[in-house]
């Protein structure tokens, strides 16, 4: 479904990715770990238009989109829900929702598609006219996937989406990922929390300063030593 | 200018609701121009028309500064495009088909009373309405050619590209010959030895149009077809276009841009367009606003007049107001308008003391009230609003009894007023008194969050 082909790209002088290579087959979750820095979200940020690759290819549906301008992405079904979530805090959560269907103009699917992302996040039911802006961190970033889900995406970029909030409501993040996923979307999901990541992912990739180190099945991924030591956590045990 | 609210989530209701308004605003001018003005007086009604011009400028400002949250510095410029464009067009128009550049305007396109026997419509006031639409159109279509190329940047770049623009264009129009109409009475005047005066209509009208504009002396002879009638009609409008574009899809998408680009970008609005959207309809409005104040009795258009001072004054209001606030922007227009002319009478200011004090004391009381537990939130706002409003008010009546006391002229120091009051502002209120809301929408109507 999306194919990136070895693409690299600059921050002025800095190169931030040197040719990176990645897969998303239709239906999968994958996912993408590493640490600060490692190009994660320049990686996402270059998939969605926002920046433009100096070199590769990025193949989306059988079709070139690395000179295809964002908004004309997005209208294609490949939505991004941006890191630090993106929200707009001046406005109500229901502007924020009918904002994520901006591209769409089939009324009575939006407004069932609308209902749906409302009952997987009945919170933002409760907050509905509430100012975005005073939602809890968890809340927004619960806004942030709803209304990512109201452009109806066929793939769903989601950066960081664990990003500063309590063990319990990154639970509650992650089973939605799943549902969304069981659903029929696919999902590309950037995370620093490994642990999360590859328990919900079927493939993952390791990023690495700007390049790909490891990739396979995340199950076999978080059983590997180097992605356990580096990624997850685990002590090392002196001999 | 296409402003379709026809895809916004509130347009469906049909013709009627799209149309009553606008018939609503039509007749309240009228009902305004023909009967209100009467009881108004000449002073009073002329400045109504200045607070209308404000307004239109105001309003139409906040869609590129408020609702897209990008920086333009030089709207006077627009003015100036719109007032020169339909200046030159309604004194071509009737040079040629009433042979000479006095009015020919119905009893709805004058300032002038006492006149009987006047149709409410005559021929100029079709060739005004013409100019109005092709004036805004010309401003428009500068604001495309300006705004295309600095708003696909990133940036401050708006803001130093409008200020060049507006700066650009007074030069030019200075650089114009400065002429005087024909007119028997100015022959024998001292100005002739200052500047060239046609020797008669004829010459006048032969000349090439940069000989028309006047230079730093200022394009003369406008026929005066503004009126209560005309400003009114196009503030209403203004208000009316910005109201239904806040409150469309297409708003939303602007206000989105302001509130964070990249995600806007990410919901696949085409930020780049929904920029020079708001920007073009700004500029249209801004030429309006500058055709009809071209028109107004007693004034001359003058380039310098509509250089950057002008649009730092539509700024303030813009900002005062409430970035993205209609009806703040409409307020804080009309405050600033009046006040130049409360401070020139320093005795009115100290009259209104009384009234001043009793809304402290309301305020006071509300928020004694409100610190014992007696009324919701409600009153702890009204409070607040009382004794913030009321002691302005009374600031302003100290002042008029100091000036009045030390025969100071206080109008002279309104750019010292305006800085003081902008600097309390961002000290005290920094979203603008209104914020992004407008005034019936904040919570303090509704009796609390």
């Amino acid at each position: 479904m999306l194919e990136v082909r070895n693409i690299c790209v600059n921050y002025g002088a800095i190169k931030a990715l040197h040719g990176v290579n990645l897969r998303v087959e239709q239906g999968e979750i994958v996912t993408l770990i590493g640490c600060n820095g490692a190009g994660k979200t320049t990686t996402l940020r270059a998939i969605s238009g926002l920046l433009r690759p100096a070199s590769g290819e990025i193949v989306y549906r059988g079709e070139r989109i690395d000179t295809v301008a964002p908004h004309e992405i997005v209208r294609r079904g490949l939505v991004q829900a941006p890191e630090g979530r993106g929200i707009f805090s001046n406005m109500s959560v229901e502007e924020n929702l009918d904002l994520g269907g901006f591209v769409r103009h089939d009324r009575e699917g939006l407004a069932k598609d609308r209902e749906r992302a409302l009952s997987l996040f009945p919170r933002l039911r409760e907050r509905l006219s509430q100012s975005a802006g005073t939602l809890s961190g968890g809340e927004q970033q619960m806004l942030a996937i709803a209304r990512a889900l109201l452009a109806r995406p066929s793939l769903l970029l989601l950066d960081e989406p664990s990003l500063g909030l309590a063990p319990q409501i990154v639970q509650v993040i992650f089973n939605i990922i799943r549902e969304i996923n069981a659903s029929g979307t696919t999902i590309l999901l950037v995370e620093q929390n490994a642990h999360m990541a590859l328990k919900v992912a079927k493939r993952a990739y390791v990023l690495e300063v700007g390049k790909v180190v490891m990739e396979g099945p995340a199950a076999e991924l978080a059983a590997s030593e180097e992605v356990q030591d580096a990624y997850m956590g685990r002590r090392k045990t002196t001999a | 200018m296409a402003i379709s609210t026809a895809d916004g989530p509130t347009a469906s209701k049909g013709w009627l609701s799209r149309w009553v308004p606008v018939v609503l605003i039509i007749a309240a001018a009228v009902i305004a121009h023909t009967v209100l003005r009467q009881y108004m007086g000449a002073f009073v009604s002329k400045i109504v028309l200045d607070v209308g011009i404000n307004v239109v400028l105001a309003v139409s400002l906040t869609l590129v500064n408020g609702f897209t949250g990008q920086f333009s510095i030089g709207h006077a410029a627009f003015m100036a495009v719109g007032g020169y464009t339909a200046a030159s067009i309604t004194y071509y128009v009737s040079m040629v088909v009433f042979g000479g550049p006095e009015p020919v305007a119905g009893a709805l396109s004058t300032m002038i009373s006492g006149r009987e026997n006047v149709p409410l419509f005559a021929k100029g006031d079709a060739i005004f309405a013409g100019s109005l639409v092709v004036g805004g159109l010309a401003a428009a279509g500068c604001g495309f050619l300006v705004g295309l190329p600095s708003l696909r940047l990133k940036g401050d770049y708006l803001a130093i590209v409008t200020l060049g623009f507006g700066e650009i264009f007074r030069v030019l129009i200075q650089q114009t010959a400065d002429v005087a109409y024909y007119v028997e009475d100015v022959k024998d005047a001292p100005l002739v030895g200052v500047m060239q005066v046609f020797s008669s209509p004829r010459a006048e009208w032969e000349a090439p149009i940069w000989a028309r504009l006047g230079g730093p002396v200022g394009f003369t002879g406008i026929p005066t077809y503004n009126s209560l009638f005309w400003t009114l009609l196009v503030t209403g409008l203004t208000l009316l276009v910005a109201y239904r574009l806040k409150r469309s899809t297409h708003g939303r998408a602007m206000l989105s841009i302001r509130e964070d680009e990249v995600a806007s970008e990410s919901m696949g609005v085409n930020t780049t367009r929904y920029k020079v959207r708001a920007f073009v309809i700004a500029a249209f409005f801004a030429g309006v606003a500058g055709a009809l104040f071209a028109h107004t009795t007693g004034v001359t258009l003058k380039a310098n007049e509509l250089a950057f001072a002008k649009s730092f004054d539509i700024i303030i209001m813009v900002v005062l107001g409430g970035l993205g606030s209609i009806s703040g922007a409409s307020l804080a227009a009309v405050i600033l308008t009046m006040l130049p002319e409360l401070l020139r009478k320093p005795e009115q200011l100290v009259a209104m003391w009384p009234w001043a004090a009793g809304v402290v004391v309301v305020g006071v009381v509300c928020t004694l009230l409100a610190k014992n537990k007696i009324g919701g939130g409600a009153v702890a706002r009204a409070g607040g609003l009382g004794m913030g409003l009321g002691g302005a008010a009374l600031v302003l009546a100290g002042l008029g009894a100091i000036a009045m006391r030390a025969g100071l002229d206080l109008s002279q120091y309104r750019m010292v007023l305006y800085a003081l009051a902008l600097i309390l502002m961002m000290i005290l209120r920094p979203s603008g008194i209104m914020g992004v809301r407008e005034l019936w929408e904040r919570a303090f109507w509704r009796g609390g969050r």
